[in-house]
């Protein structure tokens, strides 16, 4: 399966680049900074991990890097070039799977490539993406009708239609159950090294970052500023009892100020 | 000996189960009882004042009293319309009582005296004398009401997209949709006089107008409502405004639409009246008005129980139109 999806998509993925980002909301007349000169370079098909205290202001990072918004100051790159708008290449899957309640399966996955008029073209991979995620007998579901993995997958599969070359994704299991989670976490590694994204993924589960990234940077309270960054070399499928692994967990912990005993 | 028992207890298991197919039909029994006790008091006890149809009524009654015992026994052989059947037998049954005590209290008692009220026959009456009269006014009430329905929730709901998508059009067009919605229809009659070509072109605005403004104001505030992670999703995607708005802010804002539309039908209806009004020359509207300046009080009621059987029929309509489009619903509702 990993092999027929190389086979027909391009395995091209973009590097990241994060240059002294500052970012500010008004609400109600009070200013709310939520990130503070933030700078990161993330390589090609590399796994970046973030991984900071709720409500920090990651999910702005992701916001940020989708286009969505553009940063009070510094600047976001795509390979070099200034981000300023939205864009299929760069796809943001959030905790929450937002699958149109009044779209089929089919028909949510199909949205993207429906908005670019690529249905035609490129509908065939519709098929292809559900097998992938293991929805091929939902197809033709609503959304209410789903569980909550399965829809966060279905979700999954709406990104990866487009063929991303950069995936977003904010929290995404964090509100599956734990078994589920579990799953959802490998199939979300397979697809990573087959496809052969780059993924950026916000979370602040400190073990699914250490069982997933290359690399997981820390995130301090906000306004979120950069407070560690850790590189993860052990090889995958990873255990979550290797002893390097918790050894690291332990530093992470520490440097989000929880004490050893936890 | 444990296999007999078993056989006579089986046995019995599928007597009960065959009873409802085979079985009489308890509430049809009572519904042709009250029926019949309907049509008794009104041919047998002496009216107070004549009325048109009372032989009439008494036949008609009495002709529902036996299809209902034909149908006590028959029902479970009519499938899913004998299902429908028997589910609003109470309904049936309540129905002969409340026309038998209709019939006394009005014809037989005069305790409801003319020209007031009516007794069924009245309105029977009505019917059989005056239903060439009654169609045509139905026409010119369906022509008027279908132009002034149709364009008043299409352009209410073009509106209303606008105001729910537009901050700009917010800005000017809420205010002036605020004032505008509680303005009686009435209220309108000079003015629609001075600007409209005809009498029934202005009877179109109205009806219009009491239509799409529920439904400008449930669409925008639908529109104004959507989930901003949809649009965010859908920008990511790829997606342009006019997608957004296609695609995303107006699907989600379909059950909102539909409840203005429901409001925006009983509106409707009750400004037919009043649209009738200017100038129309037929219209169940009209036949409203000039009945009651006649005192002809049964053909008032016997109008009004055509308006309402046709608006419930409407609604009914509506409903199916509704969950066939929101379908996707079910389960969240």
């Amino acid at each position: 399966m990993a092999l027929a999806l190389a086979a027909t998509t391009p395995s091209d993925s973009i590097a990241l680049d994060v240059e002294g980002v500052s970012h500010r909301y008004e609400r109600d007349g009070t200013e709310l900074q939520v990130l503070d000169n933030v700078s990161l370079t993330i390589a090609p098909g590399e796994f970046v991990a973030l991984l900071g205290p709720s409500g920090c202001g990651k999910s702005t990072l992701l916001r940020l890097a989708a286009g969505l918004e553009t940063p009070t100051t510094g600047r976001v790159l795509e390979d070099g070039r200034p981000i300023t708008a939205p864009n299929p290449d760069r796809i943001l899957v959030f905790q929450d799977a937002t699958l149109f309640p009044w779209r089929t399966v089919r028909a949510n996955i199909a949205t993207g490539l429906e908005a670019r008029g690529l249905l035609g073209e490129k509908g065939h991979r519709i098929d292809e993406v559900l097998k992938l995620v293991k929805l091929e007998g939902f197809a033709d579901f609503y959304p209410h009708q789903l569980s909550g993995g399965m829809a966060q997958r279905a979700a999954l599969a709406r990104a990866l239609v487009n063929d991303p070359k950069l995936l977003l994704l904010d929290e995404p299991f964090g509100k599956l159950d734990s078994l589920t989670r579990l799953r959802m976490q490998n199939e979300l590694l397979d697809l990573w090294k087959s496809a052969g994204f780059t993924a950026l993924l916000v979370t602040h589960d400190v073990e699914e970052a250490l069982l997933l990234a290359d690399r997981v940077i820390v995130l301090s309270d906000r306004p979120a500023a950069i407070i560690a960054e850790v590189r993860v070399d052990e090889p995958h499928p990873r255990q979550r009892d290797d002893a390097s692994l918790v050894a690291l967990r332990r530093a992470l912990l520490e440097e989000l100020g929880i004490s050893h005993d936890v | 000996m444990s296999a007999a028992v078993e056989d006579t207890l089986g046995g019995a298991g599928r007597r009960t189960l065959a009873l409802p197919l085979g079985g009489i039909w308890r509430n049809g029994l009572l519904a042709a009882g009250t029926w019949a006790l309907a049509a008794a008091l009104t041919y047998g006890l002496p009216d107070v004042i004549a009325w048109g149809a009372t032989g009439l009524f008494a036949a008609v009654m009495l002709v529902g009293a036996g299809i209902f015992l034909a149908l006590s026994v028959t029902v479970h052989r009519l499938g899913g319309f004998g299902r429908t059947l028997i589910h609003y037998g109470p309904w049936f049954i309540v129905l002969g009582l409340w026309l038998g005590l209709w019939e006394v209290l009005t014809a037989k008692l005069g305790w409801l005296p003319k020209p007031f009220f009516s007794p069924p026959q009245g309105l029977l009456h009505v019917y059989v004398t005056d239903w060439e009269r009654l169609l045509i006014c139905i026409a010119y009430t369906g022509r008027l009401w279908g132009l002034g329905f149709f364009s008043g929730i299409l352009i209410g709901f073009a509106g209303g997209v606008a105001l729910g998508w537009s901050k700009r059009f917010a800005y000017w067009g809420m205010p002036l949709l605020k004032l505008i919605g509680p303005v009686p229809a009435s209220a309108w009659i000079p003015c629609t006089f001075f600007i409209f070509p005809s009498t029934f072109h202005a009877s179109i605005f109205l009806v219009a107008l009491a239509s799409g403004i529920p439904v400008a104001i449930l669409t925008a505030a639908g529109v104004s409502q959507v989930n901003r992670s949809f649009y965010d999703v859908a920008r990511t995607l790829g997606a342009d405004n006019r997608f957004l708005v296609f695609k995303v802010a107006i699907p989600a804002s379909l059950p909102n639409v539909f409840v203005g539309i429901f409001m925006g039908l009983y509106y409707s209806f009750a400004v037919l009246v009043v649209a009738e009004m200017l100038g129309a020359k037929f219209g169940l509207g009209w036949y409203l008005q000039f009945n009651t300046a006649y005192s002809a009080y049964a053909n008032v009621y016997a109008a009004l129980v055509i308006m309402a059987l046709i608006c419930a029929g409407l609604v009914r309509l509506l409903f199916v139109a509704r969950d066939r489009l929101l379908g996707w619903q079910k389960g969240i509702l």
